[in-house]
C-alpha cells in the first residue's frame, strides 16, 4: 500500500510539471467544448488531436487525451442541459431532469450540481483505480456474455419504472429502440437486416445521435412550442457567487444520494470492457430513481436525477481506462483509439505495464486527479456564459437548437440520409409525445440494443439455446432474478391494486 | 385525442407488422451451432410491439389512457400552424444544403427564423444570420476537419478561399 502512495505521490509530481499542466488546462477546456456540441464526443477530440501529441513525449501526450476525455465528461452535460440535447450518449439520462430544471429557470443549479457530481465521481473512481487496479481487471475479466446480457436487463427494468404510468406504451418504446438498434449489418452473421425500402443510407445503420437529436432537439423543441404556444420567457437567475454557493449546497443536499451511487455504480459498470459510461449513467439514473424516497419528481427536475448520471459517467470514463492499461482490451471507441495511441508510442498495454513502465502508468493516474480538478474549475468558470445563452428570447435560442440540429446530425455521419431520417424521427416523436408515447425509452434503447443483441446470441449460443444459463451462472443469476422482479413489478402493483379494489367494493 | 389514439395504434400496429415481415427476411428461430437467427431478435421484439398496440387500442377504446380521455384535437389551429412553419422551415433548411452548401442554409434558415417567425430586427438577424456559419466553419472544418456539404459546384470559389485560410 504505502508502495502504490509512492507511485501515485510520483505521478501527481509529474503531472504538475508545467508542460503537463498546460496540456491538461488545454485539454479539459477543448474537451468540454467538444462534449457540449451535439453530435461531437470525447471520440472525435481524442482521434483528432491524436497526431498532436507526436510532438511531445507519450506520457505527456496521453496525459493530454486523457483530460480531453475527461472534459468531454463535463461537457456532455451542457447541451443537455440548456439545450435538451444530449451532447454524447453518456449524457443522455442528464437531459431527463436537467433539462426541466432549465426550463423552471434553475439551469445554474443544474450546471453546479452536475459539475460537482462530476467531480465526485471521477475522485472516487480515481481512488478506486488506484487502489484495486489488478485485483479490478479480474473481476472484469470474469464478466461473460451472460453477465453483461443480465446488467443490460437490469438497465432496461430500471427503464419500465422511467416509462411512468403506461405500460405498454414504454414496451413499445423499449422496443422499438431496440429494433432500430437492429438496423444494418447484423453484427454475428454479417448479413444486411432491416434495409428499408432497400435505401442504402440504411446499411450502415441508425447512429444513436440520430434518433436522439431527432426526439430531443426537433421533437421536443416542437412538442414545447406547441404546448406553450410559443410563449417562454427565461426565469434564469444570474451567475453569482453566492448563488453557485447556495446551488451547490442546495445540488448536493438533493443529489448526495444519486452522486453516491453514480460514483460507486458508474465504476463498476466501467471497468466492464462490453459496457462504459452510457449503460452506467442510465443504471445510475434508474437505481437512484427507484430508491429515492419521491420518485414522482424525477423527470420533473429533480437534482438527484442530473447528479447520478453524471457521477457515474465521469466515474466511468476512469473505470474504462482500467481494462485498458491492465488487459489491453478498449472499454470503449474513445479508450480504442488511446489504446491506439500508445501502441503508436511503442507502449503496451497490459498487466506488465504497471511493472515495466510505471512512471508512465503512475503520471497517467496522477494526471487524472488534477484533470478532474481543473475540469470542475474550468466548467464552474464557464457556467455564466451558458446561462448567458439561455437569458436569450426563446426564437433565437430556438433556432440556434435547430441549426445545432441539423449540424450535429450531419457530424454524427457525415450523410445527407440520416439528417432526413433525424427529421423524420423529430415529427414523429413530436406526434407521439403529444400521444403520452414516453421516448426516453427507445433512445436508452437503441444505445444498449448494440450490445444487448450480441450478448445475448453469444450466450445462447454458449448452452445451446438453454435460456437458464443467465439464472444458473454465480453473477449473471442474482443480476437476472433483481431484473425480472423489477420487470414484473407494475404487474404486481396492477394486481395488488385491484384485489384492493375489488375487496374495497365487495366490503 | 381519442381518435388520434386510435390511428396512432393502428398505423404502429401496421409498422410492427412490417417489421415482423422485413425482420423474417433472415431466420428467425434457432440454428443449431449458430445460435439464434439474425431475425429472432427484431422479429419477437416486433411481435411484442405488435401486443402493445393492440393493449394500447384497447386502452383507447375504454377511455383508460388521458389522451382517450380528452376532447381537445391532437393538433389546433395554432398546432397546425406552427408545424408548418417551423417545421416546414426545418425541412426547407436540409433540403437546401445540398443546394447552397450547410452554411448558406443555415444562414438563409436563420434569416427565415429570426426575421419572420421572430420578428426580430434586421440588425439583429444579420449578425446571428453572419456569424453563426463562420464560427460553426472555422470550428468544424478548421479545429475538428468535419467536412460539411459544398451544395452545388457554384459554391466551389468561394470555399476555395476558405481553405486557403484554414489549410
Amino acid at each position: 500500500m504505502l508502495e502504490v502512495v509512492g507511485f501515485l505521490g510520483d505521478g501527481l509530481w509529474s503531472a504538475i510539471q508545467p508542460q503537463n499542466l498546460l496540456l491538461i488546462v488545454i485539454g479539459v477546456t477543448l474537451g468540454l467544448f467538444i462534449g457540449a456540441m451535439p453530435g461531437l464526443g470525447s471520440v472525435n477530440g481524442v482521434a483528432i488531436l491524436l497526431p498532436i501529441t507526436f510532438l511531445v513525449p507519450p506520457a505527456s501526450a496521453i496525459i493530454f487525451l486523457a483530460a480531453i476525455y475527461y472534459g468531454a465528461m463535463y461537457g456532455g452535460a451542457i447541451s443537455s442541459i440548456t439545450l435538451g440535447i444530449p451532447g454524447a450518449s453518456t449524457a443522455v439520462a442528464t437531459t431527463f431532469d436537467g433539462r426541466p430544471l432549465a426550463l423552471q429557470g434553475k439551469a445554474r443549479l443544474a450546471l453546479v450540481t452536475a459539475a460537482i457530481a462530476s467531480f465526485i465521481g471521477g475522485t472516487v473512481a480515481n481512488l478506486l483505480f488506484t487502489g484495486f487496479a489488478p485485483l479490478l481487471a479480474s473481476v472484469a475479466l470474469s464478466f461473460g456474455p451472460p453477465e453483461i446480457f443480465a446488467l443490460m436487463l437490469l438497465a432496461f427494468a430500471t427503464f419500465v419504472g422511467l416509462g411512468g404510468d403506461d405500460i405498454p406504451k414504454t414496451l413499445f418504446s423499449i422496443c422499438i429502440g431496440l429494433v432500430l438498434a437492429a438496423v444494418g449489418f447484423d453484427q454475428i452473421s454479417g448479413e444486411p437486416r432491416l434495409i428499408f425500402g432497400g435505401i442504402s443510407g440504411f446499411m450502415h445503420g441508425i447512429n444513436f445521435l440520430v434518433l436522439a437529436i431527432g426526439v430531443y432537439g426537433i421533437g421536443e423543441m416542437l412538442w414545447t412550442i406547441d404546448s406553450t404556444r410559443g410563449k417562454i420567457t427565461s426565469t434564469e437567475a444570474k451567475m453569482t457567487v453566492k448563488g453557485a454557493v447556495s446551488d451547490a449546497k442546495l445540488g448536493m443536499k438533493r443529489g448526495w444520494k444519486g452522486t453516491a451511487i453514480g460514483s460507486f455504480l458508474g465504476f463498476f459498470v466501467g471497468i466492464l470492457p462490453a459496457a462504459g459510461a452510457t449503460p452506467g449513467s442510465l443504471m445510475a439514473y434508474g437505481v437512484t430513481k427507484l430508491t429515492s424516497k419521491n420518485p414522482e419528481e424525477f423527470g420533473k427536475g429533480h437534482p438527484g436525477g442530473v447528479a447520478a448520471p453524471e457521477a457515474a459517467n465521469n466515474s466511468a470514463s476512469t473505470g474504462s481506462m482500467l481494462p485498458m492499461l491492465t488487459l489491453g482490451i478498449p472499454g470503449s471507441p474513445t479508450t480504442a483509439i488511446l489504446l491506439g495511441g500508445m501502441v503508436i508510442w511503442g507502449l503496451t498495454p497490459g498487466p506488465r505495464l504497471f511493472v515495466d513502465q510505471p512512471d508512465f502508468v503512475w503520471g497517467l493516474i496522477g494526471s487524472f486527479y488534477i484533470s478532474n480538478i481543473f475540469a470542475l474549475i474550468v466548467n464552474l468558470s464557464f457556467i455564466p456564459v451558458f446561462i448567458w445563452m439561455l437569458r436569450m428570447p426563446f426564437t433565437i435560442l430556438a433556432a440556434m437548437i435547430f441549426v445545432l440540429s441539423v449540424v450535429g446530425g450531419y457530424a454524427a455521419t457525415r450523410d445527407m440520409h440520416d439528417v432526413w431520417l433525424m427529421l423524420g424521427f423529430g415529427f414523429a416523436a413530436f406526434m407521439m409525445r403529444k400521444l403520452d408515447y414516453p421516448l426516453a425509452p427507445a433512445v436508452l434503447a437503441i444505445v444498449l440494443g448494440p450490445i444487448a443483441e450480441p450478448t445475448l446470441r453469444q450466450s445462447l449460443l454458449l448452452s445451446s439455446g438453454d435460456p437458464s444459463i443467465f439464472l444458473t451462472r454465480p453473477i449473471a443469476g442474482p443480476i437476472t432474478v433483481i431484473a425480472v422482479i423489477l420487470i414484473l413489478l407494475p404487474l404486481f402493483k396492477y394486481v395488488w391494486q385491484r384485489k384492493r379494489r375489488l375487496d374495497e367494493s365487495a366490503g | 385525442m381519442r381518435r388520434a389514439e386510435l390511428i396512432m395504434a393502428g398505423v404502429l400496429a401496421l409498422f410492427s407488422i412490417y417489421l415482423m415481415w422485413k425482420s423474417a427476411e433472415l431466420e428467425v428461430g434457432f440454428i443449431s451451432g449458430e445460435g439464434p437467427g439474425g431475425g429472432a431478435w427484431p422479429f419477437w421484439l416486433s411481435a411484442i410491439m405488435l401486443v402493445c398496440t393492440g393493449v394500447i387500442a384497447y386502452n383507447g377504446i375504454r377511455r383508460k389512457s388521458p389522451p382517450s380521455q380528452s376532447d381537445e384535437p391532437l393538433l389546433d389551429r395554432y398546432g397546425w400552424k406552427m408545424l408548418l412553419e417551423v417545421g416546414g422551415g426545418i425541412f426547407g433548411f436540409i433540403a437546401l444544403i445540398d443546394i447552397v452548401s450547410m452554411y448558406g442554409a443555415m444562414c438563409i434558415f436563420l434569416v427565415y427564423y429570426l426575421k419572420f417567425l421572430g420578428r426580430h430586427t434586421w440588425r439583429l438577424t444579420m449578425m446571428f444570420a453572419i456569424v453563426t456559419p463562420v464560427v460553426f466553419f472555422f470550428f468544424f472544418e478548421g479545429l475538428m476537419r468535419i467536412t460539411m456539404p459544398k451544395g452545388l459546384p457554384f459554391t466551389e470559389p468561394l470555399f476555395n478561399i476558405l481553405y486557403e485560410l484554414i489549410y
